[in-house]
Protein backbone atom coordinates (compact mmCIF):
# COMPACT_ATOMS: atom_id res chain seq x y z
CA UNK A 1 0.00 0.00 0.00
CA UNK A 2 1.49 3.26 -1.00
CA UNK A 3 0.55 6.42 0.72
CA UNK A 4 0.77 9.44 -1.49
CA UNK A 5 1.55 12.74 0.04
CA UNK A 6 -0.74 14.49 2.44
CA UNK A 7 -1.09 17.98 1.18
CA UNK A 8 -1.16 20.50 3.92
CA UNK A 9 -2.47 23.10 1.64
CA UNK A 10 -4.37 26.11 2.69
CA UNK A 11 -4.26 27.79 -0.66
CA UNK A 12 -5.50 31.14 -1.74
CA UNK A 13 -7.32 31.27 -5.01
CA UNK A 14 -7.69 34.56 -6.82
CA UNK A 15 -11.17 35.53 -7.82
CA UNK A 16 -10.27 36.01 -11.46
CA UNK A 17 -10.70 38.77 -13.97
CA UNK A 18 -13.97 40.33 -12.80
CA UNK A 19 -13.28 43.39 -10.74
CA UNK A 20 -15.86 42.91 -8.08
CA UNK A 21 -15.73 44.97 -4.89
CA UNK A 22 -16.78 41.86 -3.03
CA UNK A 23 -13.83 39.69 -4.11
CA UNK A 24 -12.57 38.05 -0.98
CA UNK A 25 -9.59 35.78 -0.54
CA UNK A 26 -10.97 32.29 -1.00
CA UNK A 27 -9.32 29.20 0.29
CA UNK A 28 -9.65 25.51 -0.35
CA UNK A 29 -9.73 23.19 2.61
CA UNK A 30 -6.83 20.93 3.42
CA UNK A 31 -6.86 18.04 0.96
CA UNK A 32 -5.17 14.67 0.85
CA UNK A 33 -5.14 11.67 -1.42
CA UNK A 34 -4.14 8.05 -1.01
CA UNK A 35 -3.82 5.68 -3.95
CA UNK A 36 -3.73 1.93 -4.42
CA UNK A 37 -5.21 1.21 -1.01
CA UNK A 38 -7.63 -1.56 -2.08
CA UNK A 39 -6.39 -4.91 -3.35
CA UNK A 40 -9.27 -6.10 -5.59
CA UNK A 41 -10.00 -3.14 -7.86
CA UNK A 42 -7.60 -2.35 -10.69
CA UNK A 43 -7.25 1.15 -9.31
CA UNK A 44 -8.39 2.84 -6.15
CA UNK A 45 -8.07 6.18 -4.46
CA UNK A 46 -9.29 7.93 -1.37
CA UNK A 47 -9.70 11.68 -1.57
CA UNK A 48 -10.12 13.91 1.46
CA UNK A 49 -11.25 17.52 1.34
CA UNK A 50 -11.40 18.91 4.85
CA UNK A 51 -13.72 16.40 6.55
CA UNK A 52 -15.34 15.14 3.36
CA UNK A 53 -13.93 11.80 2.29
CA UNK A 54 -14.75 9.60 -0.69
CA UNK A 55 -13.31 6.21 -1.59
CA UNK A 56 -13.19 5.27 -5.27
CA UNK A 57 -12.43 1.98 -6.96
CA UNK A 58 -12.04 1.37 -10.69
CA UNK A 59 -12.47 -1.96 -12.43
CA UNK A 60 -11.50 -2.02 -16.04
CA UNK A 61 -11.20 -2.43 -18.90
CA UNK A 62 -13.15 -5.60 -18.18
CA UNK A 63 -15.80 -7.89 -19.64
CA UNK A 64 -19.06 -6.20 -20.56
CA UNK A 65 -22.60 -7.57 -20.88
CA UNK A 66 -23.61 -7.99 -24.51
CA UNK A 67 -26.66 -5.81 -23.94
CA UNK A 68 -24.50 -2.93 -22.74
CA UNK A 69 -21.57 -3.19 -25.11
CA UNK A 70 -20.74 -0.39 -27.52
CA UNK A 71 -18.99 -1.51 -30.69
CA UNK A 72 -16.42 1.27 -30.93
CA UNK A 73 -15.75 2.39 -27.38
CA UNK A 74 -15.69 1.35 -23.75
CA UNK A 75 -18.88 1.39 -21.68
CA UNK A 76 -18.38 3.52 -18.61
CA UNK A 77 -20.43 2.87 -15.49
CA UNK A 78 -20.45 4.83 -12.27
CA UNK A 79 -21.95 3.54 -9.04
CA UNK A 80 -22.30 5.96 -6.13
CA UNK A 81 -23.14 4.61 -2.70
CA UNK A 82 -24.25 7.06 -0.02
CA UNK A 83 -22.94 6.73 3.50
CA UNK A 84 -26.32 5.75 4.96
CA UNK A 85 -29.51 4.51 3.40
CA UNK A 86 -30.23 3.11 -0.02
CA UNK A 87 -29.18 4.94 -3.15
CA UNK A 88 -32.01 7.12 -4.44
CA UNK A 89 -32.82 9.44 -7.31
CA UNK A 90 -30.29 12.05 -6.19
CA UNK A 91 -27.50 9.46 -6.34
CA UNK A 92 -28.63 8.43 -9.83
CA UNK A 93 -28.38 12.05 -10.91
CA UNK A 94 -24.85 12.38 -9.48
CA UNK A 95 -23.83 9.10 -11.10
CA UNK A 96 -24.98 10.45 -14.45
CA UNK A 97 -22.98 13.67 -13.94
CA UNK A 98 -19.80 11.78 -12.94
CA UNK A 99 -20.21 9.28 -15.74
CA UNK A 100 -20.59 11.90 -18.44
CA UNK A 101 -17.58 13.80 -17.08
CA UNK A 102 -15.44 10.65 -17.15
CA UNK A 103 -16.68 9.76 -20.63
CA UNK A 104 -15.49 13.12 -21.91
CA UNK A 105 -11.91 12.46 -20.81
CA UNK A 106 -11.46 8.70 -20.94
CA UNK A 107 -10.14 7.44 -24.31
CA UNK A 108 -12.82 4.78 -24.65
CA UNK A 109 -11.98 4.20 -28.30
CA UNK A 110 -8.79 2.38 -27.26
CA UNK A 111 -10.80 -0.31 -25.50
CA UNK A 112 -13.93 -1.08 -27.52
CA UNK A 113 -16.49 -3.58 -26.25
CA UNK A 114 -15.18 -3.43 -22.69
CA UNK A 115 -16.53 -1.92 -19.52
CA UNK A 116 -14.88 0.48 -17.11
CA UNK A 117 -16.68 0.65 -13.78
CA UNK A 118 -16.06 3.40 -11.23
CA UNK A 119 -17.45 2.69 -7.77
CA UNK A 120 -17.64 5.62 -5.33
CA UNK A 121 -18.34 5.15 -1.66
CA UNK A 122 -19.07 8.18 0.51
CA UNK A 123 -17.11 7.78 3.73
CA UNK A 124 -17.99 11.11 5.28
CA UNK A 125 -19.87 14.13 4.00
CA UNK A 126 -18.95 17.57 5.26
CA UNK A 127 -19.78 19.69 2.21
CA UNK A 128 -18.62 19.74 -1.45
CA UNK A 129 -19.45 16.06 -1.85
CA UNK A 130 -19.80 15.97 -5.62
CA UNK A 131 -16.48 17.78 -6.11
CA UNK A 132 -14.76 15.28 -3.82
CA UNK A 133 -16.35 12.37 -5.73
CA UNK A 134 -15.02 13.74 -9.02
CA UNK A 135 -11.51 14.15 -7.62
CA UNK A 136 -11.53 10.65 -6.16
CA UNK A 137 -12.79 9.21 -9.47
CA UNK A 138 -10.01 10.95 -11.39
CA UNK A 139 -7.28 9.73 -9.04
CA UNK A 140 -8.66 6.20 -9.15
CA UNK A 141 -8.77 6.21 -12.96
CA UNK A 142 -5.13 7.34 -13.01
CA UNK A 143 -4.21 4.61 -10.53
CA UNK A 144 -5.91 2.00 -12.72
CA UNK A 145 -3.97 3.16 -15.75
CA UNK A 146 -7.05 3.92 -17.83
CA UNK A 147 -5.96 6.06 -20.80
CA UNK A 148 -7.32 9.59 -20.55
CA UNK A 149 -6.94 12.68 -22.71
CA UNK A 150 -6.86 14.99 -19.68
CA UNK A 151 -7.28 14.96 -15.94
CA UNK A 152 -10.31 16.57 -14.38
CA UNK A 153 -11.11 18.00 -11.01
CA UNK A 154 -14.22 19.08 -9.18
CA UNK A 155 -14.55 22.47 -7.51
CA UNK A 156 -17.50 23.70 -5.49
CA UNK A 157 -18.32 27.25 -4.62
CA UNK A 158 -21.05 28.83 -2.57
CA UNK A 159 -22.54 32.31 -2.87
CA UNK A 160 -23.91 33.72 0.32
CA UNK A 161 -26.66 36.29 0.67
CA UNK A 162 -24.22 39.22 0.27
CA UNK A 163 -22.70 37.83 -2.90
CA UNK A 164 -19.47 36.69 -1.27
CA UNK A 165 -17.82 33.70 -2.83
CA UNK A 166 -16.64 30.79 -0.73
CA UNK A 167 -14.70 28.00 -2.41
CA UNK A 168 -15.01 24.43 -1.16
CA UNK A 169 -17.87 25.16 1.27
CA UNK A 170 -18.58 23.11 4.37
CA UNK A 171 -22.05 21.69 5.06
CA UNK A 172 -22.93 24.70 7.19
CA UNK A 173 -21.81 27.16 4.52
CA UNK A 174 -23.77 25.26 1.87
CA UNK A 175 -26.94 25.38 3.94
CA UNK A 176 -26.68 29.11 4.57
CA UNK A 177 -25.68 29.93 1.01
CA UNK A 178 -28.00 31.45 -1.54
CA UNK A 179 -26.48 29.34 -4.30
CA UNK A 180 -24.04 26.44 -4.53
CA UNK A 181 -22.28 25.79 -7.84
CA UNK A 182 -20.18 22.71 -8.60
CA UNK A 183 -17.95 22.58 -11.67
CA UNK A 184 -15.73 19.94 -13.23
CA UNK A 185 -12.79 21.41 -15.15
CA UNK A 186 -10.27 19.70 -17.38
CA UNK A 187 -6.55 20.03 -16.91
CA UNK A 188 -5.54 21.01 -20.44
CA UNK A 189 -7.40 24.29 -20.92
CA UNK A 190 -9.56 24.54 -17.78
CA UNK A 191 -12.65 24.17 -19.95
CA UNK A 192 -15.96 23.54 -18.26
CA UNK A 193 -16.75 19.82 -18.45
CA UNK A 194 -19.62 19.58 -16.03
CA UNK A 195 -21.68 22.01 -14.06
CA UNK A 196 -24.55 21.62 -11.64
CA UNK A 197 -26.02 24.35 -9.55
CA UNK A 198 -28.44 24.93 -6.74
CA UNK A 199 -30.18 28.21 -5.96
CA UNK A 200 -30.61 31.51 -7.78
CA UNK A 201 -27.74 33.62 -9.08
CA UNK A 202 -27.00 36.06 -11.88
CA UNK A 203 -24.90 35.66 -15.01
CA UNK A 204 -22.13 37.90 -13.66
CA UNK A 205 -21.91 35.82 -10.48
CA UNK A 206 -21.66 32.69 -12.60
CA UNK A 207 -18.67 34.10 -14.50
CA UNK A 208 -17.08 35.13 -11.22
CA UNK A 209 -17.50 31.64 -9.74
CA UNK A 210 -16.22 30.04 -12.91
CA UNK A 211 -13.09 32.19 -12.87
CA UNK A 212 -12.49 31.41 -9.20
CA UNK A 213 -13.01 27.71 -9.86
CA UNK A 214 -10.53 27.80 -12.74
CA UNK A 215 -7.92 29.40 -10.49
CA UNK A 216 -8.55 26.86 -7.73
CA UNK A 217 -8.34 23.97 -10.19
CA UNK A 218 -4.73 24.93 -10.92
CA UNK A 219 -3.88 24.16 -7.31
CA UNK A 220 -5.68 20.84 -7.44
CA UNK A 221 -3.92 19.82 -10.63
CA UNK A 222 -0.59 20.78 -9.15
CA UNK A 223 -1.41 18.60 -6.16
CA UNK A 224 -2.28 15.66 -8.46
CA UNK A 225 1.05 16.05 -10.26
CA UNK A 226 3.06 16.29 -7.07
CA UNK A 227 1.38 13.34 -5.41
CA UNK A 228 1.96 11.17 -8.45
CA UNK A 229 5.56 12.30 -8.74
CA UNK A 230 6.09 11.48 -5.08
CA UNK A 231 4.55 8.06 -5.52
CA UNK A 232 6.48 6.99 -8.60
CA UNK A 233 9.79 8.45 -7.50
CA UNK A 234 9.85 6.19 -4.44
CA UNK A 235 9.71 3.01 -6.55
CA UNK B 1 -29.38 7.91 -51.71
CA UNK B 2 -29.33 10.42 -48.89
CA UNK B 3 -31.22 7.98 -46.69
CA UNK B 4 -28.54 5.36 -47.30
CA UNK B 5 -25.77 7.79 -46.44
CA UNK B 6 -27.63 8.83 -43.32
CA UNK B 7 -27.87 5.24 -42.08
CA UNK B 8 -24.26 4.38 -42.75
CA UNK B 9 -22.57 7.61 -41.64
CA UNK B 10 -25.02 9.61 -39.51
CA UNK B 11 -22.36 11.91 -38.14
CA UNK B 12 -20.96 12.84 -41.55
CA UNK B 13 -24.49 13.37 -42.83
CA UNK B 14 -25.06 15.86 -40.02
CA UNK B 15 -21.75 17.58 -40.53
CA UNK B 16 -22.66 18.33 -44.14
CA UNK B 17 -25.69 20.26 -42.93
CA UNK B 18 -23.90 21.96 -40.06
CA UNK B 19 -21.28 23.29 -42.50
CA UNK B 20 -24.08 25.22 -44.20
CA UNK B 21 -25.26 26.44 -40.77
CA UNK B 22 -28.53 24.58 -40.87
CA UNK B 23 -30.00 21.25 -39.83
CA UNK B 24 -31.75 18.40 -41.68
CA UNK B 25 -35.18 19.56 -40.58
CA UNK B 26 -34.53 23.00 -42.07
CA UNK B 27 -33.96 24.88 -38.82
CA UNK B 28 -31.12 27.29 -38.16
CA UNK B 29 -28.65 26.46 -35.42
CA UNK B 30 -30.33 28.83 -32.98
CA UNK B 31 -33.93 28.10 -33.87
CA UNK B 32 -36.42 26.28 -31.69
CA UNK B 33 -39.05 23.87 -32.95
CA UNK B 34 -42.67 25.00 -33.01
CA UNK B 35 -43.94 24.97 -29.45
CA UNK B 36 -47.61 24.54 -28.65
CA UNK B 37 -49.22 24.42 -25.23
CA UNK B 38 -52.70 23.39 -24.17
CA UNK B 39 -53.81 23.85 -20.57
CA UNK B 40 -56.68 22.52 -18.52
CA UNK B 41 -57.32 19.51 -20.73
CA UNK B 42 -57.49 16.92 -17.94
CA UNK B 43 -60.73 17.53 -16.05
CA UNK B 44 -59.98 15.07 -13.26
CA UNK B 45 -56.74 16.80 -12.35
CA UNK B 46 -56.54 20.03 -10.39
CA UNK B 47 -54.23 21.49 -13.01
CA UNK B 48 -52.87 20.17 -16.27
CA UNK B 49 -50.91 21.17 -19.33
CA UNK B 50 -49.83 19.52 -22.56
CA UNK B 51 -46.71 20.82 -24.28
CA UNK B 52 -45.55 19.88 -27.76
CA UNK B 53 -42.10 21.00 -28.86
CA UNK B 54 -41.77 19.68 -32.42
CA UNK B 55 -42.51 16.01 -31.90
CA UNK B 56 -41.60 15.87 -28.22
CA UNK B 57 -44.85 15.74 -26.25
CA UNK B 58 -45.10 15.98 -22.48
CA UNK B 59 -48.27 16.10 -20.43
CA UNK B 60 -48.31 17.30 -16.84
CA UNK B 61 -51.13 16.61 -14.41
CA UNK B 62 -51.24 18.01 -10.88
CA UNK B 63 -53.36 16.53 -8.12
CA UNK B 64 -53.70 18.16 -4.72
CA UNK B 65 -54.22 16.07 -1.64
CA UNK B 66 -54.10 16.54 2.10
CA UNK B 67 -51.16 15.56 4.25
CA UNK B 68 -49.67 16.30 7.63
CA UNK B 69 -46.87 18.85 7.31
CA UNK B 70 -43.31 17.67 8.04
CA UNK B 71 -42.32 17.73 11.69
CA UNK B 72 -39.30 19.95 11.15
CA UNK B 73 -41.27 22.50 9.11
CA UNK B 74 -44.87 22.52 10.37
CA UNK B 75 -45.86 25.52 8.25
CA UNK B 76 -44.97 24.02 4.89
CA UNK B 77 -46.68 21.83 2.33
CA UNK B 78 -45.09 19.54 -0.24
CA UNK B 79 -44.58 19.61 -4.00
CA UNK B 80 -43.71 16.15 -5.33
CA UNK B 81 -42.68 15.96 -8.99
CA UNK B 82 -42.33 12.72 -10.89
CA UNK B 83 -41.29 12.22 -14.48
CA UNK B 84 -42.37 9.05 -16.23
CA UNK B 85 -40.86 7.93 -19.52
CA UNK B 86 -43.08 5.01 -20.56
CA UNK B 87 -42.23 2.55 -23.35
CA UNK B 88 -44.86 4.40 -25.41
CA UNK B 89 -42.64 7.40 -26.00
CA UNK B 90 -39.56 5.65 -27.32
CA UNK B 91 -38.23 2.19 -28.04
CA UNK B 92 -35.29 2.75 -25.72
CA UNK B 93 -37.44 2.60 -22.58
CA UNK B 94 -38.78 -0.63 -21.14
CA UNK B 95 -41.51 -1.38 -18.62
CA UNK B 96 -40.50 -1.77 -15.02
CA UNK B 97 -38.89 0.51 -12.46
CA UNK B 98 -37.93 3.99 -13.70
CA UNK B 99 -34.76 3.93 -15.72
CA UNK B 100 -31.85 6.29 -15.34
CA UNK B 101 -33.18 8.88 -17.77
CA UNK B 102 -36.49 9.17 -15.90
CA UNK B 103 -34.75 9.44 -12.54
CA UNK B 104 -32.32 12.08 -13.74
CA UNK B 105 -35.16 14.12 -15.28
CA UNK B 106 -37.23 13.81 -12.08
CA UNK B 107 -34.28 15.05 -10.06
CA UNK B 108 -33.77 17.92 -12.50
CA UNK B 109 -37.42 19.00 -12.19
CA UNK B 110 -37.24 18.73 -8.40
CA UNK B 111 -34.12 20.93 -8.44
CA UNK B 112 -35.79 23.52 -10.67
CA UNK B 113 -38.78 23.67 -8.32
CA UNK B 114 -36.49 24.05 -5.33
CA UNK B 115 -34.08 26.58 -6.83
CA UNK B 116 -36.57 28.89 -8.50
CA UNK B 117 -38.90 28.96 -5.50
CA UNK B 118 -41.78 28.88 -7.97
CA UNK B 119 -44.23 27.92 -5.24
CA UNK B 120 -43.61 28.98 -1.68
CA UNK B 121 -44.25 25.91 0.39
CA UNK B 122 -45.67 28.13 3.12
CA UNK B 123 -48.55 28.98 0.76
CA UNK B 124 -49.55 25.33 0.77
CA UNK B 125 -50.10 25.17 4.50
CA UNK B 126 -53.72 25.11 5.66
CA UNK B 127 -53.29 24.70 9.39
CA UNK B 128 -49.73 24.73 10.80
CA UNK B 129 -48.73 21.42 12.27
CA UNK B 130 -51.99 19.72 11.28
CA UNK B 131 -52.91 20.00 7.63
CA UNK B 132 -51.19 21.02 4.44
CA UNK B 133 -51.57 20.54 0.71
CA UNK B 134 -49.33 18.17 -1.15
CA UNK B 135 -49.15 18.74 -4.90
CA UNK B 136 -48.34 15.61 -6.85
CA UNK B 137 -46.97 16.72 -10.23
CA UNK B 138 -46.89 13.86 -12.70
CA UNK B 139 -45.14 14.48 -15.99
CA UNK B 140 -45.59 11.82 -18.62
CA UNK B 141 -43.77 11.88 -21.90
CA UNK B 142 -45.95 10.77 -24.77
CA UNK B 143 -43.39 11.15 -27.52
CA UNK B 144 -39.65 11.36 -27.00
CA UNK B 145 -37.86 13.30 -29.73
CA UNK B 146 -35.12 15.00 -27.77
CA UNK B 147 -35.03 17.96 -25.41
CA UNK B 148 -37.22 16.42 -22.76
CA UNK B 149 -35.97 18.83 -20.07
CA UNK B 150 -37.28 21.95 -21.80
CA UNK B 151 -40.66 20.40 -22.50
CA UNK B 152 -41.04 19.10 -18.93
CA UNK B 153 -40.14 22.44 -17.36
CA UNK B 154 -42.58 24.27 -19.60
CA UNK B 155 -45.36 21.74 -18.95
CA UNK B 156 -44.83 21.99 -15.21
CA UNK B 157 -44.91 25.78 -15.26
CA UNK B 158 -48.07 25.87 -17.37
CA UNK B 159 -49.82 23.27 -15.21
CA UNK B 160 -48.91 25.07 -11.97
CA UNK B 161 -50.43 28.26 -13.37
CA UNK B 162 -53.57 26.29 -14.14
CA UNK B 163 -54.00 24.71 -10.70
CA UNK B 164 -57.04 25.81 -8.76
CA UNK B 165 -57.23 24.82 -5.11
CA UNK B 166 -60.55 24.80 -3.24
CA UNK B 167 -60.89 26.71 -0.02
CA UNK B 168 -60.41 24.62 3.10
CA UNK B 169 -61.56 25.54 6.56
CA UNK B 170 -60.99 23.57 9.73
CA UNK B 171 -64.20 23.06 11.64
CA UNK B 172 -63.54 24.14 15.27
CA UNK B 173 -65.83 21.55 16.89
CA UNK B 174 -65.11 18.42 14.92
CA UNK B 175 -61.50 19.34 14.00
CA UNK B 176 -62.19 18.05 10.50
CA UNK B 177 -61.39 19.83 7.29
CA UNK B 178 -64.27 21.21 5.28
CA UNK B 179 -63.64 21.62 1.60
CA UNK B 180 -65.60 24.23 -0.31
CA UNK B 181 -65.42 23.09 -3.93
CA UNK B 182 -67.36 26.09 -5.15
CA UNK B 183 -64.70 28.56 -4.06
CA UNK B 184 -61.45 27.92 -5.89
CA UNK B 185 -58.37 30.08 -6.16
CA UNK B 186 -55.27 29.95 -8.32
CA UNK B 187 -51.86 29.18 -6.90
CA UNK B 188 -49.46 32.01 -6.29
CA UNK B 189 -46.79 31.24 -8.91
CA UNK B 190 -43.86 33.44 -8.00
CA UNK B 191 -41.37 32.69 -10.73
CA UNK B 192 -41.25 31.78 -14.38
CA UNK B 193 -38.36 29.38 -14.90
CA UNK B 194 -37.81 28.55 -18.57
CA UNK B 195 -35.32 25.93 -19.69
CA UNK B 196 -33.19 26.19 -22.83
CA UNK B 197 -31.20 23.16 -23.93
CA UNK B 198 -28.20 23.04 -26.23
CA UNK B 199 -26.27 20.17 -27.75
CA UNK B 200 -22.52 20.39 -28.35
CA UNK B 201 -21.21 18.95 -31.62
CA UNK B 202 -17.58 18.07 -32.27
CA UNK B 203 -16.52 20.05 -29.19
CA UNK B 204 -17.19 23.38 -30.87
CA UNK B 205 -20.61 23.85 -32.39
CA UNK B 206 -23.63 24.61 -30.24
CA UNK B 207 -27.13 23.88 -31.49
CA UNK B 208 -30.33 24.77 -29.74
CA UNK B 209 -33.26 22.41 -29.05
CA UNK B 210 -31.73 19.12 -30.24
CA UNK B 211 -33.99 16.41 -31.65
CA UNK B 212 -33.59 12.77 -30.58
CA UNK B 213 -31.09 11.98 -33.35
CA UNK B 214 -29.07 15.11 -32.69
CA UNK B 215 -28.85 14.28 -28.98
CA UNK B 216 -27.59 10.83 -29.85
CA UNK B 217 -24.84 12.20 -32.11
CA UNK B 218 -23.84 15.08 -29.87
CA UNK B 219 -20.75 15.08 -27.69
CA UNK B 220 -22.39 16.95 -24.84
CA UNK B 221 -25.51 18.78 -23.71
CA UNK B 222 -26.17 21.93 -21.70
CA UNK B 223 -29.40 23.14 -20.13
CA UNK B 224 -29.85 26.64 -18.75
CA UNK B 225 -32.91 27.43 -16.66
CA UNK B 226 -33.53 31.13 -16.49
CA UNK B 227 -35.97 33.17 -14.49
CA UNK B 228 -37.00 36.77 -15.11
CA UNK B 229 -34.34 39.48 -15.01
CA UNK B 230 -31.72 37.04 -16.17
CA UNK B 231 -31.48 35.18 -12.88
CA UNK B 232 -30.26 31.63 -13.35
CA UNK B 233 -31.94 28.79 -11.53
CA UNK B 234 -29.90 25.99 -12.94
CA UNK B 235 -26.90 25.45 -15.19
CA UNK B 236 -27.04 21.77 -15.90
CA UNK B 237 -24.15 20.45 -17.90
CA UNK B 238 -23.81 16.73 -17.33
CA UNK B 239 -20.31 16.17 -18.67
CA UNK B 240 -19.48 16.06 -22.32
CA UNK B 241 -17.05 18.27 -24.23
CA UNK B 242 -15.60 21.27 -22.54
CA UNK B 243 -16.99 24.78 -23.02
CA UNK B 244 -15.20 28.09 -22.77
CA UNK B 245 -16.61 31.11 -20.95
CA UNK B 246 -17.33 32.90 -24.24
CA UNK B 247 -19.48 30.05 -25.57
CA UNK B 248 -21.35 30.06 -22.28
CA UNK B 249 -22.15 33.75 -22.75
CA UNK B 250 -23.69 33.04 -26.19
CA UNK B 251 -25.87 30.40 -24.59
CA UNK B 252 -26.98 32.84 -21.91
CA UNK B 253 -28.17 35.38 -24.46
CA UNK B 254 -30.10 32.72 -26.36
CA UNK B 255 -31.67 31.58 -23.08
CA UNK B 256 -32.80 35.14 -22.34
CA UNK B 257 -34.55 35.44 -25.72
CA UNK B 258 -36.14 32.03 -25.30
CA UNK B 259 -37.46 33.07 -21.91
CA UNK B 260 -39.24 36.01 -23.53
CA UNK B 261 -40.75 33.80 -26.25
CA UNK B 262 -42.05 31.24 -23.77
CA UNK B 263 -43.42 33.82 -21.32
CA UNK B 264 -45.34 35.51 -24.14
CA UNK B 265 -46.78 32.20 -25.32
CA UNK B 266 -47.81 31.20 -21.81
CA UNK B 267 -49.45 34.56 -21.11
CA UNK B 268 -51.45 34.30 -24.34
CA UNK B 269 -52.67 30.82 -23.46
CA UNK B 270 -53.63 31.75 -19.91
CA UNK B 271 -55.44 34.86 -21.16
CA UNK B 272 -57.44 32.78 -23.62
CA UNK B 273 -58.45 30.29 -20.92
CA UNK B 274 -59.57 32.88 -18.39
CA UNK B 275 -61.54 34.78 -21.05
CA UNK B 276 -63.68 31.72 -21.88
Amino acid sequence: MEVAKRADRKVSADTGAESSPRGPVCSLRHFACEQNLLSRPDGSASFLQGDTSVLAGVYGPAEVKVSKEIFNKATLEVILRPKIGLPGVAEKSRERLTRNTCEAVVLGALHPRTSITVVLQVVSDAGSLLACCLNAACMALVDAGVPMRALFCGVSCALDADGNLVLDPTTKQEKEARAVLTFALDSVEQKLLMSTTKGLYSDAELQQCLAAAQAASQHIFRFYRESLQRRYSKS
Amino acid sequence: MAAGFKTVEPLEYYRRFLKENCRPDGRELGEFRTTTVNIGSISTADGSALVKQGNTTVICGIKAEFAAPPLDAPDRGYVVPNVDLPPLCSSRFRTGPPGEEAQVTSQFIADVLENSQIIKKEDLCISPGKLAWVLYCDLICLDYDGNILDACTFALLAALKNVQLPEVTINEETALAEVNLKKKSYLNVRANPVATSFAVFDDTLLIVDPTGEEEHLSTGTLTIVMDEEGKLCCLHKPGGSGLTGAKLQDCMSRAVSRHKEVSRLLDEVIQSVTHK
